[in-house]
C-alpha cells in the first residue's frame, strides 16, 4: 500500500528555491535511502514533510496514508504516524525528559481515543522501552536532551520513536556525531523495533549506514530534485564516480 | 516573514491570549463610604473600625506625610494620572451582625471564593493551608483557627487583631515600613482597611500552611490591605497569598503593605501567586498594583524568602524585599513575571546586607508577550559592616513575539572590600525550532509554549510550596494557554 506519495513537490525558502519537482514514492516496508551532496535540498525535504514552518510556497502534493499531508499542522503529521528523527535534538532546559515523553504520549493517545496514562501507569511503559534500548532509568529525571552526548541524544530520538509507533521514520542524518560503533547500534535499535509494515527514509551522505540498514530503494538528489532512483548497486556507483556524472545530466 | 511564520506566530498570540477567568462581579449589598480621601475619611475608616486612639494617631500621621509626598516617577512604567479622589477607600459587605461562623456569612461570597477555587468551608477543606480570605476592605473569614490556637500561634485579620492584641500591632506595625516609607506605603498606612495579622510564638513550626486570598470586588473601591506576620525565635512559617479582582473598564488601585519580622533562627516564607485582573488586550481597565513588600531578619540565622509569581495586574510596582540585620541571616527572593497585552511590570527586590556574613539569593524570570513591558529592577547593597556577605544574582528574561519589552536595572553598593557579589543576567527569544521540536512529536503549540515557559520558570517554581506550585502553573497555563497536561 502506498504510505507517501510526493508529487511535484517544489519549495523555497527567502526566495531561494530548494525543491524542484521533487517526485517519491515510499510504500510499506520499504527502506528509502536519499544521498547527495550538500545543499541538495536533502534536509529541506525532510523538514518540509514535518511541516516546519520556515518554509513557504509549497507546491505540488503529498499524500501520506491517503491524506493531503502538506495541509496537516506539525502535531497533526505527528500524530498520524510520521516521525522525524532530527539531525540535531534539540535542548529544553527545565523540561524533563519523563515530562516530555509522557506529554507526547498522551497527546496521541488523546489522537487516537484511546486512555492516557496516568505518570505511574507511564512510568511502568516507558522502563519496559529503556530496558529494549538497554538505557538507564536516570535519562528520564534530565532535563530533555540537556548535556547529552551526541549518542544519548540520537538514542533518545529512538526511544521516543519507540513510544510513538510511527508508519514513517525519517531518519536525518542520523550518524552525524557518531562513531561507527554508535551508529551500529542506534541502527540496529531502530530497525529491531519498528513497528510492522513501517517504512524509513534515510536521509545521508555517509555510505556506511547502507550496511547496516540496507535499504531497498536508493535514491540521488543533486539540486532540489531526485536524478537517479535504483538499488544498492547505486550506490556502489556513486562510490566510484562520485556525484559529479549524476549531476552533468541536470545542469 | 512568510505566511507560514506569520501563522505560527498567530498561534502564539492566541495562545497566549486566553481569557480571564475570575473576571466575575459579586453582586452583594455593601456598605461604601464616599469617594476620596481626607482627614475626616481616615478618621472614619478608624471609628468604623472601633480602633485604639494609637492607631488613629499612626494614620493621620501617614496621611500628612502622604499629603507632602508626590507620585513616584522613576519606574519603567507609564501610568495614566490617577486621581486619588475617585476613589473609595472603604467598602464592606453589608452584615447584618458580626460573624461567629461561617453560616452566617453572605452565601454570595462564599459562592465566589467556591468558584475561585477556595473553599472556606473546613470540612471540604483537604489540604493543610489555612486562609484568611478578604473581601474588598475585610476579612470574612479565617478558617483552622483553632487548630493554630492550640499551638499558640495568632492567624487572623489584622483588624481583629488590632483589637484582641493592640500590644503586638503597636510593637510592630510600621516597624519594617514606616508610614512615610514611599507615596503608596504612606496612602496604605492613612487608610488601610483590613489583611491578615500573623505571630509565631518561640520555638514554635506552624503546624499549617497559612494563607490569605485577597479579591476586590467593588468597582470603584480601591483595596489597601496591610500584612504583617511576626516570628519568634526558633519559629517558622509558610505564608501563603492569592488574588483576583473582576473585570472592569476602569482601573482600581491596590495598593499593600506586607511587614516580615525574624527572630533568632526564625524562618519565614512567603509565597504569592499574584493574579489581579491585567486590563484587556487592548490594554483597558485592569488592577494597578503597588505595593510594599519588606521583611526584616533582626536575629541571627534568620531567613527570609519571597517566592512571587506574578501574571496580573495593568501595572505592577512592587519590590519584596529583605533587610539582612543579624548575623548570618539570609534572604531570598524568586521571581517570574509574566506579562501580556500592555501589561507593565516593574518589580524586583532589595537586599540590605547590614550584619556580618549575610547572604541573599536573587532568581528573576520575567516574561513579555505582546505589547507589554517587563523590567527587573534590583538593588544589592553591602554595608560597611557587613563583612563577609555573598549575593547571587540571577535575572533571566524571555521574550514572546516581536513588540514585547524586557529590561534589567540591577543595583550594586558594596561598601566593604572582603564580600562577595555575583550578578548574571539572560535574554532569549522563544525558539522557532524547540517549538518545532516538541510539535513534531505531537505536542500541540500551546502545550509547547507552556511548556517552554514553565522550564524557563523551574528554578522559580520548585521553591514554592506544593499547593501553589501547581496553582502557579495552572495560572501560567490560563495565561498561556488552555490545560496543561
Amino acid at each position: 500500500m502506498n504510505l507517501l506519495t510526493i508529487k511535484n513537490l517544489e519549495a523555497s525558502i527567502d526566495n531561494v528555491q530548494i525543491l524542484k519537482n521533487l517526485n517519491l514514492k515510499i510504500e510499506n516496508n520499504e527502506i528509502h535511502v536519499i544521498m547527495g551532496p550538500n545543499g541538495s535540498g536533502k534536509s529541506t525535504l525532510s523538514k518540509i514533510l514535518a511541516g516546519h514552518p520556515a518554509y513557504s510556497n509549497i507546491q505540488g502534493n503529498v499524500e501520506f496514508k491517503g491524506k493531503n499531508l502538506l495541509e496537516m499542522d506539525p502535531e497533526k503529521r505527528s500524530h498520524e504516524g510520521l516521525f522525524l528523527a532530527f539531525q540535531y535534538p534539540l535542548e529544553i532546559t527545565g523540561v524533563s525528559n519523563y515530562d516530555f515523553l509522557r506529554i507526547a504520549y498522551n497527546e496521541k493517545q488523546k489522537f487516537k481515543k484511546e486512555p492516557e496514562l496516568d505518570p505511574l501507569e507511564f512510568m511502568e511503559l516507558i522502563q519496559k522501552l529503556l530496558n529494549k534500548l538497554k538505557m538507564k532509568s536516570e535519562f528520564l529525571n534530565r532535563d530533555l536532551n540537556e548535556g547529552f552526548s551526541g549518542g544519548e541524544k540520537k538514542r533518545n530520538e529512538i526511544l521516543q520513536m519507540l513510544l510513538l509507533k510511527p508508519n514513517l521514520v525519517i531518519l536525518d542524518e542520523i550518524d552525524s556525531g557518531l562513531d561507527i560503533d554508535a551508529i551500529k547500534i542506534i541502527c540496529e535499535g531502530i530497525k529491531k523495533n519498528l513497528e510492522k509494515d513501517a517504512s524509513i527514509l534515510l536521509i545521508t551522505h555517509y555510505p556506511r549506514i547502507l550496511d547496516i540498514l540496507e535499504p531497498t530503494h536508493v535514491h540521488i538528489m543533486i539540486n532540489g530534485r531526485i536524478v537517479k532512483t535504483g538499488n544498492l548497486e547505486l550506490i556502489e556507483e556513486l562510490e566510484k564516480k562520485g556525484y559529479e556524472p549524476f549531476s552533468s545530466n541536470f545542469i | 516573514m512568510d505566511d507560514l511564520k506569520k501563522e505560527t506566530s498567530f498561534e502564539i498570540t492566541q495562545v497566549i491570549n486566553q481569557s480571564y477567568k475570575y473576571g466575575f462581579v459579586t453582586d452583594i449589598e455593601k456598605e461604601a463610604f464616599p469617594t476620596g480621601i481626607n482627614e475626616d475619611i481616615v478618621k472614619l475608616i478608624s471609628t468604623k473600625k472601633k480602633e485604639p486612639q494609637f492607631l488613629l494617631e499612626f494614620r493621620l500621621k501617614a496621611y500628612d506625610k502622604w499629603k507632602k509626598m508626590t507620585f513616584p516617577e522613576w519606574a519603567n512604567l507609564t501610568i495614566n494620572k490617577i486621581n486619588f479622589n475617585d476613589i473609595i477607600y472603604y467598602s464592606i459587605p453589608k452584615q447584618k451582625k458580626t460573624l461567629s461562623s461561617l453560616e452566617e456569612v453572605d452565601p454570595e461570597i462564599l459562592k465566589t471564593f467556591e468558584k475561585l477555587g477556595i473553599s472556606l468551608d473546613e470540612q471540604k477543606k483537604l489540604s493543610n493551608v489555612a486562609i484568611d480570605a478578604v473581601f474588598d476592605s475585610v476579612s470574612i473569614a479565617t478558617t483552622f483557627k483553632e487548630k493554630l490556637a492550640k499551638s499558640g500561634v495568632i492567624f487572623c485579620s489584622i483588624s481583629e487583631a488590632i483589637l484582641h492584641y493592640p500590644d503586638l500591632v503597636k510593637k510592630y506595625l510600621g516597624t519594617v515600613v514606616s508610614s512615610g516609607d514611599n507615596f503608596f506605603a504612606a496612602l496604605n498606612s492613612a487608610t488601610f482597611s483590613d489583611g491578615s495579622f500573623c505571630y509565631i510564638p518561640k520555638n514554635v513550626v506552624c503546624p499549617l500552611e497559612l494563607s490569605t486570598y485577597f479579591r476586590i470586588n467593588d468597582k470603584e473601591s480601591g483595596q489597601f490591605e496591610r500584612t504583617l506576620i511576626i516570628a519568634e525565635k526558633n519559629s517558622s512559617v509558610n505564608y501563603l497569598e492569592g488574588c483576583t479582582a473582576p473585570q472592569f473598564d476602569a482601573n482600581q488601585l491596590h495598593a499593600a503593605i506586607v511587614e516580615l519580622i525574624a527572630f533568632d533562627n526564625a524562618k519565614i516564607k512567603y509565597s504569592t501567586v499574584q493574579n489581579w485582573y491585567s486590563g484587556d488586550e487592548k490594554g483597558v481597565g485592569g488592577i494597578f498594583n503597588f505595593v510594599t513588600k519588606r521583611g526584616l531578619c533582626l536575629g541571627k540565622n534568620s531567613n527570609i524568602s519571597w517566592t512571587q509569581v506574578e501574571t496580573g495586574s495593568s501595572i505592577t510596582w512592587k519590590y519584596p524585599s529583605c533587610i539582612l540585620l543579624g548575623k548570618k541571616a539570609s534572604g531570598e527572593f524568586y521571581s517570574v513575571a509574566l506579562t501580556n497585552h500592555y501589561q507593565q511590570a516593574d518589580t524586583g527586590t532589595k537586599m540590605i546586607h547590614i550584619g556580618e556574613a549575610t547572604k541573599s539569593k536573587i532568581i528573576s524570570k520575567g516574561i513579555s508577550c505582546g505589547s507589554s513591558k517587563n523590567s527587573y529592577r534590583g538593588l544589592v547593597k553591602i554595608g560597611l559592616n557587613a563583612l563577609n556577605s555573598r549575593n547571587f544574582s540571577q535575572c533571566d528574561s524571555f521574550l514572546v513575539g516581536n513588540s514585547s519589552n524586557a529590561c534589567t536595572y540591577p543595583y550594586l553598593e558594596i561598601l566593604n572590600s572582603n564580600s562577595i557579589v555575583e550578578h548574571e543576567a539572560k535574554v532569549s527569544k522563544i525558539s522557532e525550532e524547540q517549538l518545532f521540536y516538541l510539535l513534531q512529536r505531537g505536542i500541540s503549540t500551546e502545550q509547547a509554549i507552556s511548556l517552554l515557559i514553565s522550564g524557563f520558570c523551574k528554578d522559580v517554581f520548585t521553591m514554592l510550596p506544593m499547593e501553589f506550585a501547581a496553582e502557579a502553573d495552572k495560572l501560567l497555563a490560563l495565561k498561556l494557554e488552555g490545560t496543561v497536561g
